[in-house]
């Protein structure tokens, strides 16, 4: 190789190299400010620490006195391996160790240190090759190019698709890369020369193994999203199910969106059931659809005339965990393994086509309308569909998102059941944990107004009840379509009303 | 000195978990047409039968036209009917597939709310509960589930997913006022009618008005048309090309005028539950219809069957035909035939009397792709619609089979992707068609799509392809109004006609209404008992 292409290469891997330092530097100040909080100071502390680690790497090299080359590419390994574990490495024992700061701050140093080394020892490499002035010029434009480059990068490329992790790996595989490149270029030799390249190699293949598996790190990073502990987190085909205990509050969550909160969760439940079960005093059968907390079968089964309640829950991981798990047995009194529930595991849509059975009374408790396919469990279509299973002079209740923040959509669905021939009695009640929040009691014929109350529940009386169905004018009815599979109106409300408070 | 940019980064938030490791080989295979016997049957020399059995009807062809003539047949009742298919199949354009997850097309899938002009297929319609009843103003009710759910439609342009097809993102405000003007005036010419009294263009298209004005619309092309309007600008004129390859399988400069705005301008019935512009769709695509109208016929069905020659035979029609199953020669001598075929296939079957038959028929060809994926590919901006386009893509984009799908759960999909073959020549496009292996043609899909869907190879378990030699006729400028295609669509003694062909335009209601029509002026006649 002439002496022309070596240059061009070496200050190629300047860029290369300034590139990983700077995405390193913002690997760890994205983590810290993810795992810690506080960014402004998260990235100050580590731009600070990197930069002065940086200075050190230099006077360092100082102390260097012959062998640039070598040095040269070990660094280059040991960034590669260091810098391209950090992030996995700091996930990792941030859930493992006491005392994080340390290790954090203590990892920024040794990269900054080792990153400070390199390039002096560049210069040094290419002294002879190159005139002062153009050598201090080339090698510092290709430095602050190639971090112009990484900071561009990062937040538009790396985070949104590869992520953090990914990253970090993908720029230790570059290090290493630019390591055994340079090997070759300094022509280095002797026996030491081979072992370089076979432990090149090896890292290589090593920082790549770990790009694959960043799956794994998933479960370490959803700790941030949550604000208490995570003390059971369990992935189904159809949802990622995780439950966290703080001081006295159990909570689940699923795909990160909160389900219920166990200090004020039978504000919710009581409110889904009894308002309309009160009122069918002959109710012997009851559906309820989605739900697989088992939290309203629970409310349901303070009913002592319910003989049959049939639970219908996509997911069998759901309704499993609300059997077996004791604090979540605790919660809902063991009513999923109670002789009168049986549980089925099926889509409601589905199941509803062909079910033959009919009910006094039905809940359906399903996720909020917040995409297309969930939307559909709101349409004309599902509910023409429930009317069959509804016994004579039966009813029905479901769940409708906040008619506070979602005004249109609560009324979207009241239209929607009007239009398919059901009379309703929309109310709502305050969850602390959700805010305000709607239900809508149908029928298909006139239900009584009286009403008589289980014992023992906490928030329902029949003062208490009476509010429930006054709507305050920021709340009251409003003009909306029907949901219909072809328009879809609902997620469309849904969207644009929950958007303006996101 | 590197930290002096650093700070740029400061509150980015996103996932650590990103793309997937590499794309696993995706099986696949190119699949029928019966290339083989069709050829057979071009090239002669298949066996004359020995006997002809004796039937009242012999329906020539399993597409939409042939089950449409041999159900309305069937409903009659009394009669000995006999009907024919050479695929393996079925339904012809219609036909379909199904994965453990749900059915797919493999080529039509939809067809628009009929209009008023449409009666057989609104009759259909309601015979199949499609249209369940009508509301106090007349309108009919469609089965929701039917109705092609929301969204419909999303367009991919300047690398983001806007909703409908209709071009908006980055689109300048003299562009969006030609494109305001151009629906405008379609909308204009939907709600005219001619001097007969008659819409200017209808469905079917021969119940449009007979006014020589608009009719003279058929010998220029569209292209020609809109440039003469002022409709010029690039976002519009790609959507017309678009909607023109879409129905015809050729741009705006290889159709005619008439046809063009035919599409535009002869849609849109009315509903009670849906606007004008809604569609009717499956899963199958228009292989649920397909289905249903094979399970209201109660002749005998022969599949694989290629016949070879159809002829007058003292005072009927002799039927000769070859099983593929068998290997054997097999006959029927009919008092009646519809010949449900393309043209060029009706004109061999018949020899002499059959000659010139189809004459400046233009067939391009075609190719679809189902792609089995693990997930509906999202991307950037509106996520998965039932009909997926790219703008200036290659292909029309994808329709996603389980849009129509009650659950509520998304997973395992299929995606049919259509590409008209419009980039040489008809004759040309197909012999190089013909002759790709399934690798090519894969990576031409997976290429087009990659544009909208970087990670769509890895997405894909399975890729089957088909191409359609001569995918549907195209009413090129000239055959729709100037041509013989009344005349071919007369009947030739005892031999009646029945294939949208004749209509010019390849749409589902003017299949079957050909094949009702067919069947009619069978029933009409009354002689039928050998």
């Amino acid at each position: 190789m002439n002496d022309r292409a070596t240059r061009l290469l070496l200050l190629a891997s300047v860029f290369v190299i300034a590139t990983c330092g700077l995405i390193y530097e913002l690997i760890a100040g994205t983590l810290a400010s993810y795992l810690l909080g506080d960014s402004v100071l998260q990235f100050s502390t580590v731009i600070g620490v990197y930069l002065f680690a940086m200075g050190v790497g230099s006077w360092l090299s100082g102390f260097v006195e012959r062998g640039e080359s070598r040095l040269f590419v070990q660094v280059q390994f040991l960034i590669g391996l260091i810098g391209g574990f950090s992030a996995a490495a700091l996930f990792v024992l941030f859930t493992q160790v006491n005392a994080f700061r340390p290790v954090l701050y203590g990892l920024i140093f040794l990269i900054g240190t080792l990153v400070g080394l390199e390039i002096p020892l560049l210069l040094r490499i290419l002294k002879d090759r190159l005139e002062f002035k153009d050598l201090v010029a080339r090698v510092f434009t290709f430095d602050y190019i190639g971090a112009l480059l990484a900071s561009l990068l990062f937040p538009l490329v790396l985070v949104p698709h590869l992520g953090l992790v990914r990253s970090s790996f993908l720029f230790g595989m570059l290090n290493v890369a630019v390591g055994l490149l340079s090997a070759r270029v300094l022509r280095l030799s002797g026996p030491w020369a081979r072992a370089t390249s076979v432990l090149g190699c090896g890292l290589f293949v090593l920082l790549f193994g770990g790009f694959l598996a960043a799956d794994r790190f998933t479960s370490w990073s959803e700790r941030n999203t949550y604000t208490d502990p995570i003390i059971h987190a369990v992935s189904s085909p159809y949802q990622r199910i995780v439950l966290t205990q703080g001081a006295g509050d159990l909570r689940l969550h699923l795909n990160g969106n909160l389900q219920f909160s166990s200090r004020d969760e039978y504000r919710y439940h009581e409110s889904l059931v009894h308002p309309g079960l009160a009122r069918l005093p002959m109710a012997k059968r009851v559906l309820v659809l989605g739900g697989g907390d088992g939290l309203a079968v629970r409310e349901v089964l303070k009913h002592p005339g319910v003989e049959q309640v049939l639970l219908v829950d996509l997911d069998p991981a759901m309704t499993r965990l609300f059997t077996q798990l004791p604090l979540l047995t605790q919660l809902n009194l063991d009513a999923l393994a109670s002789d009168k529930v049986r549980v089925v595991n099926a889509d409601a849509f589905t199941w509803l086509a062909e079910a033959k059975e009919t009910f006094d009374f039905v809940v359906v408790d399903f996720p909020d309308p917040s995409n297309f396919s969930l939307g559909k469990l709101y349409s004309t279509a599902f509910y023409r569909r429930l009317r069959p299973v509804i016994a004579p002079g039966g009813a029905v209740v479901v769940q409708c998102t906040s008619p506070l923040v979602a005004r249109r959509a609560f009324w979207c669905i009241d239209a929607t059941l009007r239009d398919t021939g059901f009379q309703t009695r929309p109310y709502h009640v305050y969850v602390p944990s959700f805010g305000e929040w709607g239900f809508i009691l149908a029928s298909l014929e006139s239900l009584p107004t009286d009403l008589s109350l289980p014992e023992g529940l906490r928030f329902l009386s029949a003062s208490t009840l009476r509010g429930l169905f006054e709507f305050p004018p920021d709340m009251d009815r409003v003009d909306v379509d029907v949901n219909r599979l072809n328009n879809q109106a609902l997620v469309r409300y849904f969207e644009e009303d929950w958007g303006k408070v996101r | 000195m590197k930290g002096s940019v650093a700070a740029a980064a400061v509150g980015v938030a996103g996932s650590w978990t990103g793309c997937r490791p590499a794309p696993p080989s995706i099986q696949g295979t190119i699949v029928g047409p019966n290339r083989e016997l069709g050829h057979r049957l071009r090239d002669g020399g298949l066996p004359a039968p020995e006997r002809f059995e004796q039937v009242d009807v012999v329906v020539v062809g399993g597409g939409v036209a042939g089950l449409a003539a041999a159900r309305t047949l069937s409903r009659a009742g009394g009669l000995k009917l006999v009907q024919v298919e050479l695929e393996s199949e079925v339904g012809g354009n219609s036909g379909w597939g199904q994965t453990a997850t749900t059915a797919y097309p493999w080529g039509a899938h939809y067809v628009p709310l009929p209009g008023r002009e449409a009666v057989e297929v609104v009759r259909l319609f309601e015979e199949l509960g499609v249209i369940t009843g009508h509301d106090v103003a007349g309108r009919p009710v469609y089965r929701e589930e039917f109705l092609c759910h929301d969204p419909e439609e999303r367009l991919f342009l300047h690398g983001r997913w806007q909703e409908g097809l209709i071009p908006h993102l980055g689109v300048s405000s003299a562009e969006r006022a030609e494109i305001d003007r151009f629906l405008a005036r379609m909308q204009s010419l939907r709600e005219a009618e001619g001097s007969d009294g008659r819409p200017l263009f209808a469905i079917p298209v021969d119940r449009s008005s007979t006014d020589a004005t608009c009719r003279a619309l058929d010998l220029e092309p569209f292209s020609a048309w809109l440039d003469r309007e002022g409709f010029r600008t690039r976002p519009l004129r790609w959507y017309v090309d678009y909607c023109c390859r879409d129905d015809f399988g050729l741009t705006a400069a290889g159709v005619s005028a008439f046809a063009g705005l035919h599409y535009f301008a002869a849609r849109g019935g009315e509903a009670a539950n849906a606007d004008a512009s809604a569609v009717v769709t499956w899963p199958a695509g228009n292989g649920w219809l397909v289905q249903r109208l094979r399970e209201g016929i109660t002749g005998e069905l022969h599949r694989g069957c290629a016949v070879h020659s159809v002829a007058a035979h003292e005072g009927r029609v002799r039927v000769s035909a070859f099983d593929a199953d068998s290997g054997s020669a097999v006959g029927w001598d009919a008092a009646q035939v519809v010949l449900a075929v393309p043209m060029f296939v009706a004109a061999r079957l018949l020899g002499a009397p059959g000659a010139g038959r189809g004459t400046g028929a233009v067939y391009p060809p075609w190719l679809v792709a189902n792609l089995t994926v693990d997930q509906i590919p999202d991307g950037r901006g509106m996520g998965p619609a039932w009909d997926n386009v790219l703008f200036e893509g290659r292909g029309l984009g994808y329709v996603v089979a389980t849009h129509q799908q009650l659950r509520a759960v998304t997973g395992e999909s299929v995606l049919t992707y259509y590409l008209p073959l419009d980039h040489l020549s008809p004759a040309d496009a197909r012999r190089e068609a013909v002759a790709w292996t399934w690798d090519q043609a894969r990576d031409l899909v997976l290429h087009d799509l990659a544009r909208a869907h970087p990670d769509i190879a890895a997405r894909t378990r399975r890729l089957d392809i088909k191409i359609w030699g001569h995918g549907m006729i195209c009413p090129v400028p000239g055959f729709l109004w100037h041509g013989d295609r009344h005349r071919w669509s007369k009947p030739l003694g005892n031999i009646h006609f029945a294939h949208s062909d004749l209509s010019g335009i390849s749409l589902f209601e003017e299949a079957y209404t050909r094949g009702v029509t067919a069947a009619h002026a069978i029933l009409g006649r009354g002689t039928l008992s050998a």
